[in-house]
């Protein structure tokens, strides 16, 4: 999303230098973080003074030096591979089984490949720096019998540099199932110091904790399976093993806390460096970015606030703009004054125009989210079932709210007559007991259907025209009755089909044919067999109010959107001087209105329950 | 300078006092307003249990490993390690004389440690104690007092730990009981919102959303939201910014304070919340989440006491040494301000926000700090008004009062000021006082003397040491 490839004035001018200044920072960290790990590798506690002239001449050694040079080449490459990775909408599967996917996204492969072989690099150079009986590949040793000198497997290296692919996997795994990539915006505005400052403490628990955890399991690792790359090495290097030495895949060879300490201390070098560069990105690429209000200069014309919030490709931009309004709107007296102010000739609240129409359709949608996952949901308290193919698609968007994953640990399908609107006169009409899709899908443009069903289609074929991007005025004035439409027919339980939906069932009974009729037979069979296997279900089964939860994944622009059209609003009372907001203020309430009806609404539902959550604070 | 000598003589406690005609009179409470007055004593309020377990249990012998488990459980390091020092026959000489080594060496460290900070050593309940704005408040039944800054109502946390509800015109009062909810030092109400009350707990910090409409007496704690973080406790504080967007808790213990974000201007983002929950459980090392930032400044050695300035310009952060924070509240850089005599005990802030009033413990004097933003803040506190005390001929001989400072609260238009003066529990003659001022703040910020009145039934106290009784209506007092 970060990606310096889209050619946009803001990647090229503000995106890639604070991108560029938070990688050069964190290169210019890493001699201190690499003096600091030497000391602390070098540790000894019965030779003091040893330690400590040891240290200070190792700092200015050729062989530190050059692994420093390599230690920035990773952090630069690893900085830079990193862009394409960051994002500003949190991923968020709805199943074990899209959780499976997104991991094994070839893009994630990728991603994984490139941080084990970084993290090879690192412990490499971790070892030169930590030296002794780590610093490279051979060894000489003395075989057996003959007492020849010759060079041998050095398995303490191997174990290390195996360590390291091992680290750089697992952070690029919990990368993904934990979001590490997700550019989440602090509440409040902090100068970039203080902030890091404030940051640099949890960063380094945590890359401590996360090297133990990261050791613990690779020792259970190379305990099981270290002989395989052992002997591959062996063999294809030709280095024989050193028999007199105790081999690190036994329990002995393990049980060396010198080995320990030095895998926890490089373990904590190399998740340090990486969690300090994603910290540094993450404060530059938060940090406000004051868009002109207006220009004079029609050159600069797009790069002003009302142009810019209308973006819809470049991401960071509109979510930087927005950050921008709520801010203005809040504190700044003179840029709210060039909102409210009237265009020189003509005579028009351009601005304001296009700063409320932005903020209103980006409430509506959500709006129309919410109303359109309610009727999806709150019939019976499950998701309609789109097909068995949505089940496996990759939910990296919001429209896996309505992957079919929900169905799967319910009892057997065919017994149970649904209760939706569709399902009732299907099953008077058709004598279909099971169907519940297939003869809704051409319906879209009928004008009796549901919102919701012309929501899921819309949200699993081609886009219909007023999903994704409202601009009119038009969707404005649809939403009350969108909303009341939908409130009779959810307020009733067991709804018969509402009168609006009467004429339906003659259109809707001509469309499946015999055909669709046994497939969907077959595939409600296929269903409930799969249904009672335990794997599958576990797999199939949806997380517990991850529906809810992609469903605002990217709700920090609606907040925005909120807070400054609300606070604009109030401020209008004192300093509208021409009346501007006025036309627009019976819009807004009642948009603002329904927002709260749907999110109100939302939280009665089973699936996302309106108590909050107990731990969610028990992060740092 | 004002002083208590130029009051007139304090009125008598447990009456309530209107202003009118610029005298205070004793007036009835039904013909102004049928807020209910409800009465707590001691005897009706039982206590929480907080003795331990242990003592309902007969002593039980066992193996030495076994005690040293539940020592461990029980008290971590220090508690094992006094285990083993304690039963020293059963165990090797060595370990013995190692764990007595490291004992000493460990408690020699934690007093170190606490002679810097010495309100580290106390129990979390008698920090809650010491730092609370509540007089006496591990003895007195009510432990917290907060008005709606809009509506006629208020919350009392009681003593035993439940917190009450009172409506004008309303006979349900809702109790809110919690689980989590102990010691509450601290209460509330979230501006702008007609529901939301803020607690402040020994471990927790809880978030009630209260429905007015509602008629159940006893919400269930399915309208507690649990905001907890582990080493921020016992949180002492609670400040609202006045756009009720931001929540700020403190604790003495840690020197971060927590911003938390609890942007409610749309319920949308309660969701945002549960969603960085789900986010920041999983991700640790996830620190610009955004659900709460610590802030945190080296020395002082944690936060006793918050108040937010009503423009939501700055934020007094007390610690518990002789320094105190303001913070500027929109890139959050803080000013230090030290101030020698002692630790601050009270402040409150000017309408405006331009002025803030605060005082030092043990000290009866009130101090004065202006903030413009044309002259780039003020250079030192200057004295605006001597509190020392002072002695009133009274009807049964002569009464004093005066002394330390305890509590400021000002009411939001900026007219009256209320100053809760510590008495002298010892003497009868001492008692506690309230102080109230008529203040102008500009053009120049100025102090007259309005009324006083002594106090001693436990329903006065509470009101006093609750800053805002003054705050909903002006014939309040």
């Amino acid at each position: 999303m970060f990606s310096l490839k889209q050619n946009c004035w803001f990647i090229r001018k503000v995106v890639a230098w604070r991108a560029s200044a938070s990688i050069a920072w964190s290169v210019l960290l890493l001699p201190l973080t690499t003096a600091i790990f030497l000391i602390l590798s070098r540790f000894s506690l019965f030779h003091p003074f040893q330690w400590i002239s040891d240290c200070t001449s190792l700092l200015t050694a050729s062989s530190t030096i050059f692994s420093l040079v390599i230690l920035c080449a990773v952090v630069l490459i690893t900085g830079f591979f990193n862009l394409e990775f960051y994002t500003l909408v949190p991923s968020i599967p709805c199943s074990r089984v899209a959780l499976l996917g997104t991991v094994l996204h070839p893009q994630q492969c990728i991603h994984s490949l490139v941080y084990s072989s970084m993290g090879m690099l690192v412990m490499w150079c971790a070892s030169v720096i930590i030296g002794g009986r780590y610093s490279t590949l051979g060894t000489h040793c003395r075989l057996g019998e003959s007492g020849e000198v010759m060079t041998c497997l050095n398995e303490y290296h191997l174990f290390l540099l195996l360590s390291g692919a091992f680290m750089g996997y697992s952070h690029s795994f919990l990368g993904v199932v934990q979001n590490m990539y997700f550019v989440s915006f602090p509440p409040i505005q902090q100068y970039k110091y203080p902030q890091f400052k404030g940051c640099l403490p949890m960063v380094l628990k945590c890359s401590v904790i996360q090297s133990l955890f990261s050791a613990r399991n690779f020792a259970a690792l190379y305990f099981f399976f270290g002989y395989m790359p052992k002997a591959w090495i062996s063999n294809t290097l030709n280095l024989p093993l050193d028999g007199s030495i105790q081999p690190l895949d036994s329990l002995a060879g393990l049980a060396d806390i010198s080995l320990f300490y030095h895998l926890v201390i490089s373990g904590t070098f190399l998740y340090f460096t990486w969690y300090l560069s994603v910290l540094l990105f993450r404060i530059y690429a938060t940090e406000a970015h004051t868009f002109p209000v207006q220009s004079t200069f029609i050159e600069e014309a797009d790069q002003c606030l009302p142009k810019v919030l209308t973006e819809k490709v470049v991401l960071p931009m509109k979510f930087l703009a927005l950050q921008d309004l709520a801010l203005l709107s809040q504190h700044s007296l003179s840029r709210r004054q060039e909102v409210f102010s009237l265009s020189q000739p003509g005579g028009h609240p351009h601005n304001w125009n296009a700063v409320s129409r932005e903020c209103l359709s980006l409430l509506s949608e959500l709006t129309q989210r919410l109303v359109a996952h309610h009727d999806a949901v709150a019939s019976n308290g499950r998701v309609k079932s789109q097909s068995a193919s949505s089940d496996t698609k990759t939910a990296s968007s919001s429209s896996s709210v309505f992957s079919g994953t929900e169905d799967v640990p319910g009892t057997p399908r065919p017994s149970i007559p649904l209760r939706t609107p569709g399902s009732v006169f299907n099953s008077s009409v058709g004598g279909l007991p099971s169907s519940l899709t297939a003869p809704f899908t051409p319906d879209v443009d009928s004008p009796f259907s549901t919102p919701s069903i012309r929501r899921l289609v819309g949200s699993q074929g081609a886009r219909s025209p007023w999903f994704g991007s409202v601009q009119s005025p038009h969707i404005m004035r649809r939403g009350p009755k969108l909303w009341s439409a939908s409130t009779e027919s959810q307020t009733k339980e067991s709804p018969p089909p509402s009168p609006a939906s009467a004429p339906t069932p003659s259109a809707a009974n001509q469309k499946p044919s015999f055909l669709s009729q046994w497939l969907q037979n077959r595939k409600e069979q296929v269903k409930s067999f799969l249904s009672k296997r335990v794997l599958v279900v576990y797999l199939f089964n949806k997380l517990p109010e991850a529906s809810s939860q992609a469903l605002f994944a990217d709700s920090q622009s609606h907040i925005w959107a909120l807070q400054g059209l609300s606070h604009l609003v109030a401020a209008s009372f004192t300093e509208d001087q021409f009346g501007v907001v006025q036309t627009t203020l019976p819009n807004i309430l009642s948009s603002l209105i329904i927002l709260l009806e749907a999110v109100e609404r939302h939280f009665k539902l089973p699936h996302a329950s309106s108590k909050p959550c107990g731990e969610y604070f028990n992060g740092p | 300078m004002c002083s208590l000598s130029l009051f007139p003589p304090p009125l008598a406690a447990g009456r309530l006092l209107i202003e009118r005609n610029n005298e205070l009179i004793a007036g009835d409470l039904d013909r102004q307003c049928d807020l209910p007055c409800p009465q707590f004593s001691r005897d009706m309020l039982k206590g929480p249990a907080r003795a331990e377990s242990k003592s309902a249990f007969l002593e039980q012998t066992h193996t030495l490993w076994r005690r040293s488990a539940g020592a461990w459980r029980d008290a971590g390091l220090l508690g094992l390690l006094d285990e083993i020092t304690d039963s020293a026959e059963e165990v090797p000489r060595c370990v013995a004389v190692v764990s007595r080594c490291l004992l000493a060496l460990m408690r020699w460290a934690s007093s170190f440690h606490s002679s810097l900070f010495p309100h580290l050593t106390l129990s979390s309940d008698q920090m809650v104690a010491e730092f609370s704005q509540m007089m006496d408040w591990s003895e007195s039944a009510v432990r917290s007092f907060s008005w709606h800054p809009h509506t006629e109502k208020f919350a009392v946390a009681l003593m035993d730990d439940s917190i009450r509800i009172y409506r004008a015109s309303s006979s349900t009062a809702p109790s809110l009981k919690h689980r989590c909810q102990r010691s509450v030092s601290a209460l509330q109400w979230k501006p702008l919102c007609g529901s939301a009350l803020a607690v402040a707990c020994e471990k927790h910090l809880i978030v009630w959303s209260v429905d007015p409409c509602s008629l159940s007496s006893r919400p269930s704690s399915g309208c507690a939201q649990l905001l907890s973080l582990p080493g921020h406790s016992p949180i002492t504080s609670l400040a609202w910014s006045p756009s009720g967007s931001l929540l700020v808790s403190a604790s003495p213990v840690d020197t971060a304070m927590m911003l938390h974000d609890d942007d409610d201007d749309d319920d949308d983002d309660d969701v945002t919340k549960r969603n960085n929950g789900w986010l920041v459980r999983l991700q640790v090392w996830d620190v610009a989440a955004e659900t709460c930032v610590p802030l945190r400044r080296v020395g002082g050695g944690g936060v006793t006491l918050l108040s937010w300035a009503p423009d939501g310009e700055r934020l007094l952060a007390a610690s518990p040494s002789a320094l105190f924070r303001v913070w500027e509240t929109r890139m959050w850089t803080c000013e230090r301000w030290p101030c020698l005599k002692g630790s601050c005990q009270a402040a409150c802030w000017s309408s405006d926000g331009s002025c803030l009033l605060f005082s030092i413990q043990g000290e009866s004097l009130l101090y004065n700090l202006t903030f413009s933003d044309l002259t780039g803040g003020p250079k030192s506190a200057s004295v605006v008004a001597d509190l020392s005390e002072t002695s009133f001929p009274g009807p049964e001989g002569d009464l004093t009062v005066g002394g330390e400072v305890f509590s400021l609260s000002w009411d939001p238009r900026g007219e009256r000021l209320a100053v809760l003066l510590r008495g002298d529990p010892l003497s009868a003659d001492h008692p506690s006082a309230i102080a109230v001022f008529k203040t102008r703040c500009s053009p120049v910020f100025e102090l007259l003397p309005c009324a006083g009145q002594t106090e001693d039934s436990p329903m006065c106290r509470s009101s006093s040491a609750a800053p805002g009784l003054l705050t909903p209506r002006d014939p309040w007092v």
